[in-house]
């Protein structure tokens, strides 16, 4: 029996003050967190009979505004989480959206299977994972998050459930995945998980001195499995873009004597202290460095001690590689009370060089280096709002303080500029500051006009909302909608 | 620049409310005046039109509340200060026991502010910025003889502002308690015993000056019944209720 809803929502739903992974940006809101499909179903009609906007929020672990509906309705889908069906002999894998995958691999991998994607932490929702359509160390070989869904249902505006698939419905599916959650539910998937021989990979690190050599290096380990680099975006000159590239590859069957043992689910597990200091302390003692001159001590031990692991390779678990964002609980505490946004940049192979120097190099000039730098390559996949492409892409963390939010907003802007004349794009999970002229010249009229003529025949209402939909996309996905030239001003208070 | 550009003043037909919101509009912000009584509300808006925008709203109608803050944040573009200035306090006889004049107390001096009070707190901390103002009172430092239902009424409203002070200062928001001593309003006229009166004016001043600190505290209006309040919460029980205040 579903549970009664509080109805009106407009007058009854309590308000909760959410914020998106970053903590730059917060915003209050209605809040709903229905524990099945049902009530997810009731909430989202009573919404739309009280012409309240809906937006949906998974784990919250975008950094941006994407899982935000400032004083609208935002629906908590978490509780959704049911496993439903597991077949170990295929490594299909069914669930409701809410599960994490944390959830997923926690019930797979004893069964020698791990997912096909992951990204840098296992608490993101499955749902979440689809409608951000996200990526992993590993999208030079294998794609992103989406390429491995077999078929979800959708639950619309309207309150049907559509199943979509490669087969069912080919157009709407590509468009749900990346769709932000814009188009309706993702209540169920099923994916294809990946057969892995052992609990462990084979790792393995390149110190590189500059940018140059860091591709070099990096192109020259794309037959790995993984490869993904930390970039040290402090020092300029002969070592601008200096970095730590760590590789990985599948074990094959055999090669682990003990591999039965390493898939125990025991042996998954991160560290609980880290130079010996119990990790839910750690960001406190990061916070004490999380300043220019900080980040470039700590970067400078870093980059120096890597050369001690420099071309060797050894061996480490699925999660202690795949989830270097859960080491430290609240990490991003340490960025202080402004909190951080992350931007990451995507940009194709033929300017990427060029393009990323000029990025480096621009932060610094500004005062605003990266604390964290993360360099990925890619491949494009045929999602209708996709990011990626044949290329490269660079994660940046910048701290967010009320003195430096101007100029860093200004810098981005800068940045932007020169990441979409090398053609490059932008990722919906990590942006904070695109705006609708942005997103038109990244992802182009045709997408977008693809994306709303969908959107039109699922919400014609517009029931579903988010900030980031408000701020960056609807204005420019609408295809009889004029362009809304953006102002600093409007990007300041979208914060 | 003043932090007060966009306020709400809630119990703004007369009293403190009043000379709260006229000041505001003096001060250059835009306010809206909410109360019960159209004709009071109309006569206050009329002293400076363009600034003071009257909403007719019964805090006990406590479903009311949100549409009517939404419409409101509309109007104005945005809220950047409340003030919860309504408040009720029928008289209370010897030996009379009336629960309806205690809900009435408590539904308006208490759930109203609340009601308004949730949906700033909301908005203003993801906002990280912004300021409550609650109009509580001396009485509620003690439970005193004379009306039970009243002193109740005034101490959850402290603790509430207090609990709310500390839950969201630390994001930017200004939570300020206003215990004013006694004041010349229609709720006091014809009280008999009174020391220390000063007018809603004046006590409209002070407590936007204690506000304008922006230090999330509260304070006595005017200053020195901080002393009487002081002494009365430490007279032991033993005393306190030999007294007939």
């Amino acid at each position: 029996m579903p549970r009664p809803l509080a109805t009106p929502l407009r007058t009854k739903a309590p308000w909760r003050v959410l914020a998106g992974f970053g903590g730059a940006g917060h915003a209050a809101c209605r809040f709903a967190a229905p524990e099945t499909v049902e009530e997810l179903a009731a909430t989202l009609e009573a919404a739309k009979a009280e012409g309240l906007t809906v937006g949906f929020r998974g784990s919250g672990r975008s950094y941006g505004d994407a899982a935000l509906n400032r004083e609208g309705l935002v629906i908590d889908a978490t509780r959704i989480n049911r496993m439903l069906r597991w077949e170990p002999e295929t490594g299909v894998f069914e669930a409701e959206g809410g599960m994490t995958i944390e959830g997923l691999w926690r019930r797979t991998i004893e069964d020698g299977y791990w997912p096909a994607v992951v990204p840098g932490t296992m608490h993101p929702t499955l749902a979440g994972c689809v409608s951000m359509n996200i990526h992993g160390k590993n999208n030079f070989r294998v794609g992103s998050f989406g390429e491995h869904v077999l078929e979800l249902d959708l639950l619309t505006p309207n309150g049907e459930l559509l199943t979509l698939s490669r087969q069912q419905r080919p157009e709407l599916f590509h468009a749900v995945i990346g769709g932000m959650g814009l188009l309706g539910a993702i209540t169920r998937l099923k994916l294809q998980l990946k057969r892995v021989h052992s609990g462990r990979l084979s790792v393995g690190s390149i110190t590189t001195r500059n940018l140059e050599e860091l591709f070099d290096a990096f192109e020259a380990n794309l037959h790995e499995d993984y490869a993904v680099a930390w970039v040290d975006c402090m020092p300029g000159g002969s070592s601008l873009g200096r970095a730590q590239i760590h590789t990985a590859r599948y074990l094959e069957p055999g090669e682990d004597p003990e591999a039965q043992v390493s898939l125990h689910v025991e042996r998954q597990g991160l560290p609980g202290h880290i130079l010996g200091v119990p990790k839910s302390s750690l960001w406190r003692i990061m916070r004490l460095f999380t300043n220019n001159l900080g980040v470039r001590l700590t970067n400078f031990a870093k980059y120096h001690s890597s050369w001690l692991s420099h071309d060797k390779r050894y061996l480490q678990s699925h999660v202690g590689f795949a989830f270097l964002l859960d080491y430290v609980p609240n990490w991003r505490l340490a960025y202080g009370p402004g909190g951080l946004i992350q931007y990451q940049v995507f940009v194709p192979y033929d300017t990427a060089r060029e393009c990323l120097r000029d990025v480096l190099t621009m932060c610094q000039q500004a005062g605003q280096p990266s604390y964290l730098g993360v360099l990925k390559r890619h491949r494009p996949d045929d999602f209708t709002l996709s990011y990626a492409l044949d290329g490269w892409s660079l994660a940046m963390d910048f701290r967010v303080t009320p003195k430096r939010q101007r100029a860093l907003w200004e810098l981005t802007e800068r940045l932007t500029e020169r990441v979409l004349a090398a053609g490059g794009k932008f990722y919906f999970a990590k942006d904070s500051v695109l705006s609708p002229a942005n997103v038109e010249h990244a992802y182009g009229r045709e997408r977008l006009e693809r994306f709303a003529a969908l959107k039109q025949e699922l919400d014609p209402e517009r029931l579903l909302t988010t900030d980031l939909w408000r701020r960056a996309v609807a204005p420019v996905a609408t295809p009889s909608a004029p362009l809304v030239a953006p102002s600093p001003e409007a990007a300041a208070v979208s914060l | 620049m003043s932090r007060f550009q966009r306020a709400i003043v809630v119990g703004a037909s007369s009293g403190i409310g009043e000379a709260l919101a006229l000041r505001l509009a003096r001060a250059g912000a835009q306010v809206a005046i909410v109360a019960r009584r159209e004709e009071e509300l109309q006569r206050v808006a009329k002293e400076d039109p363009e600034r003071l925008h009257p909403y007719v709203h019964d805090v006990a109608d406590l479903d009311g509340t949100t549409a009517l803050f939404e419409r409101i944040e509309a109007d104005l573009g945005g809220v950047d200060t409340l003030v919860y200035a309504a408040g009720v306090m029928p008289g209370v006889e010897e030996g009379e026991y009336s629960f309806e004049k205690d809900r009435a107390m408590i539904t308006v001096n208490v759930l109203g502010a609340m009601a308004w009070m949730n949906l700033a707190a909301a908005r203003f901390e993801a906002a990280r910025s912004g300021t409550l103002i609650g109009i509580s009172s001396i009485a509620g430092e003690r439970g005193r003889r004379g009306n039970p239902g009243y002193c109740t009424s005034k101490a959850a409203l402290s603790t509430y502002l207090e609990s709310l002070r500390n839950r969201c200062s630390r994001y930017g928001v200004n939570v300020v308690t206003i215990k004013p001593g006694f004041v010349d309003t229609a709720m006091t006229r014809g009280m008999k015993g009174l020391f220390w009166v000063i007018s809603a004016d004046e006590a409209a001043r002070r407590s936007l000056a204690i506000a304008q600190r922006g230090r999330s505290s509260g304070g006595f209006v005017p200053a020195r019944w901080a002393l009487v309040a002081w002494v009365v919460r430490l007279l032991p029980s033993f005393i306190f209720k030999r007294l007939n205040f």
